[in-house]
């Protein structure tokens, strides 16, 4: 037994899946950090100014001081602080945000130019409700939030944990529609489905991406998705100007940095996930299909690129305003969106 | 067969214990946060009975959405700790005759139980005996929700009305 | 696994939530241990579901579902009010009622 065990262990399939798992978590982390850079230079250049340019080349090594720095400053806890929950908060977060990722696929089924037996689908776990567990996991991305605004035993934290944990499940709701409108339309819960049925050509050069007939859709699920994430403009909750930092006051040092990082990947994986379901995942011209994940790549780029365009670009949502677009305008417009779906699907033929 | 039966008594591990430290537990936002454990541990005993939909929908349904319910309620009431000194008199583990006859119908209720299970035939059977590829397929349960289960379904939704209007009705704050 | 088994887990939770509801003096943890006991309950119909080969027992735990929600709902409605009365959690707090 033992022994074919470690054949389980040692055969080209479990390697290969845990090669993918390797490099999710690795290129994760290496998109956080790039992240880090790219805000603050994309914010530089939208204001007129250089950004961080004296460390490394280009200011390059900018996210390496950042973490070395984090990694330095000294751990706080107030002493009336919840000492359980105080620590917990942070890893519910960051477990939500790394987990997010795991059912997103980012490449073609591939068998890596024949070392394989057979091909595997390049995602971490190629579950056939994809999408509900991508649901499941952001509700509980909400607890990371509210558990480190009680733990904090500060008004400012409270406070701004509990106006960003209902900002996020309001829009959650509007999130969960957009995703239900794609999936009516592709007919399949499973991400890898989503994205195989959005490649093809309409009159041979509009690609068939979910984004040219569902563009209400694609708006619902922008906004919803940016609401989320608690950035701007539906940064309210984390506010400098008028609630110190909102939940995350509290913190100093690494528990700080696991909410930074969780915020970034979870940046990552709204736009991963608005990639495969309205922009045609890894489908894309002129790269043979064992590479498309080079498109996926550039899609990301270009989706987070957006996200931080829009920062520094638009002012914030006042928190009433904030609330009211989401349950007054954002709802009802995802619900007509996915009326009016369903009758083209019945109308048109279905899948 | 025996990973069936690791991944049943682990999961079923972490139910029972996080069910027991939500009747245990002084502290009102420890309860809840043990109860969602028990949930995570409930979901993986679906998923082992091939039903994943309704395992995701348990995360999102219930520890995603009424566990957070929960919270806010324990949160803006700051509900106060249960005490060790208001289970006094008036508490039933405290009177004598109440504790004596709940314990004679608990044994009796076991009994009855453990006689019925022994005399039960099927129970023995495994319960992934009968093949059925199709019943972790969203759509068959969707076809069958739809078509068999439909007036059960819209009264449904008539049901989360009512609680929503009840809901902020009683809720609200009269204006004196 | 035999089915036996889910049963007697099951039965376990079920008593776990009942011995809840019977003993704690927090109207809150009370409506956790009600969730219990319908967390149970929703495990049974899944198992059986489960051994006939048919997706009745899953459509049935929507519905268990749906209506945990609503009872969840209704009830902290309940016990904010209660709670803007009383300012206590504890339901021997109100005994208005008793003769």
């Amino acid at each position: 037994m033992i022994s074919g065990f470690i054949d389980l262990m040692t055969s080209p399939m479990t390697i290969a899946y845990m090669v993918i798992v390797g490099i999710v978590f690795g290129g994760l982390q290496i998109m956080a950090a790039v992240m880090v850079y790219a805000e603050r230079k994309v914010a530089a250049f939208m204001q007129q100014r250089v950004g961080p340019y004296r460390v490394g080349p280009q200011g390059l090594l900018q996210p390496v001081a950042d973490i070395l720095k984090l990694f330095f400053k000294e751990e706080l806890r107030p002493k009336a602080a919840d000492a359980f929950l105080f620590s917990l908060a942070p890893i519910i977060s960051v477990t939500a945000a790394y987990l997010a990722f795991a059912p997103i696929p980012f490449g073609a089924p591939t068998d890596f130019f024949g070392l394989l037996p057979e091909k595997i689908a390049i995602q971490v776990a190629d579950v056939n409700v994809a999408i509900l567990v991508i649901f499941a996991v952001a509700s509980m991305g909400v607890y990371g939030i509210v558990l480190a605004g009680w733990a904090s035993n500060s008004k400012y934290s409270l406070l701004g944990g509990l106006r960003s944990s209902a900002q996020m499940i309001s829009y959650e709701l509007a999130y969960g529609m957009a995703l239900a409108t794609v999936v009516m339309m592709a007919g399949s819960l499973s991400l890898r489905e989503i994205v195989d049925a959005q490649q093809g050509y309409w009159f041979g050069f509009i690609p068939q991406w979910y984004i040219f007939p569902q563009l209400i859709g694609f708006f619902v699920f922008a906004c919803a998705g940016i609401a989320e994430t608690n950035r701007a403009p539906f940064d309210f909750p984390e506010a400098e100007q008028e609630l110190v930092a909102g939940y995350h006051t509290e913190y100093s040092s690494m528990r700080f940095a696991m909410f930074f990082m969780a915020e970034y990947i979870n940046m990552v994986t709204v736009s991963a996930v608005a990639t495969n379901l309205y922009l045609g995942g890894w489908h894309g011209p002129f790269i043979p299909p064992e590479y498309g994940w080079i498109w996926f790549v550039i899609k990301l780029a270009i989706l987070l690129f957006i996200y931080l365009w829009l920062r520094w670009t638009l002012p914030r949502f006042r928190y009433d305003q904030l609330m009211a677009f989401g349950w007054k305008v954002l709802l009802p417009l995802a619900t007509i969106n996915l009326l009016l779906t369903a009758a083209g699907v019945l109308y048109f033929g279905g899948y | 067969m025996a990973t069936d039966a690791l991944l049943f008594y682990s999961f079923a591990a972490v139910t029972v214990i996080g069910s027991l430290m939500v009747v245990t537990q002084k502290n009102p936002v420890y309860s809840v946060l043990s109860l969602i454990a028990s949930f995570f541990g409930l979901a993986g005993l679906y998923v082992v009975l091939e039903a994943p939909f309704v395992a995701v929908a348990q995360i999102i349904i219930y520890a995603g959405a009424i566990m957070v319910l929960f919270l806010f309620t324990v949160m803006l009431l700051n509900a106060p700790r249960e005490d060790a000194a208001e289970w006094d008199r008036s508490h039933p583990l405290y009177r004598p005759m109440a504790v004596r006859i709940g314990a004679a119908l608990a044994v009796l209720l076991a009994l009855e139980l453990g006689w019925a299970l022994s005399r039960a035939t099927d129970l023995g059977g495994a319960v992934n005996a009968v093949e059925n590829p199709t019943i972790s397929s969203v759509t068959l349960l969707g076809e069958v929700l739809f078509t068999r289960y439909m007036f059960a379904f819209e009264v449904t939704s008539i049901l989360i009305i009512a609680a929503m209007v009840g809901a902020v009705v009683l809720a609200r704050k009269r204006e004196e | 696994m035999p089915l036996g088994h889910y049963l007697v887990l099951s039965g376990l939770l079920f008593a776990i939530g009942t011995a809840g509801v019977f003993l704690r003096r927090n109207l809150i943890t009370l409506l956790l241990s009600v969730e219990i006991m319908l967390n149970a309950v929703n495990l049974a119909f899944v198992a059986f579901g489960r051994v006939q080969g048919t997706v009745d027992g899953q459509i049935i735990t929507f519905f268990v579902m749906t209506v945990a929600a609503a009872e969840a709902a209704v009830g902290l409605a309940l016990v904010i009010a209660l709670f803007r009365h009383r300012e206590s959690l504890n339901p021997e707090a109100f005994t208005s009622l008793k003769w």
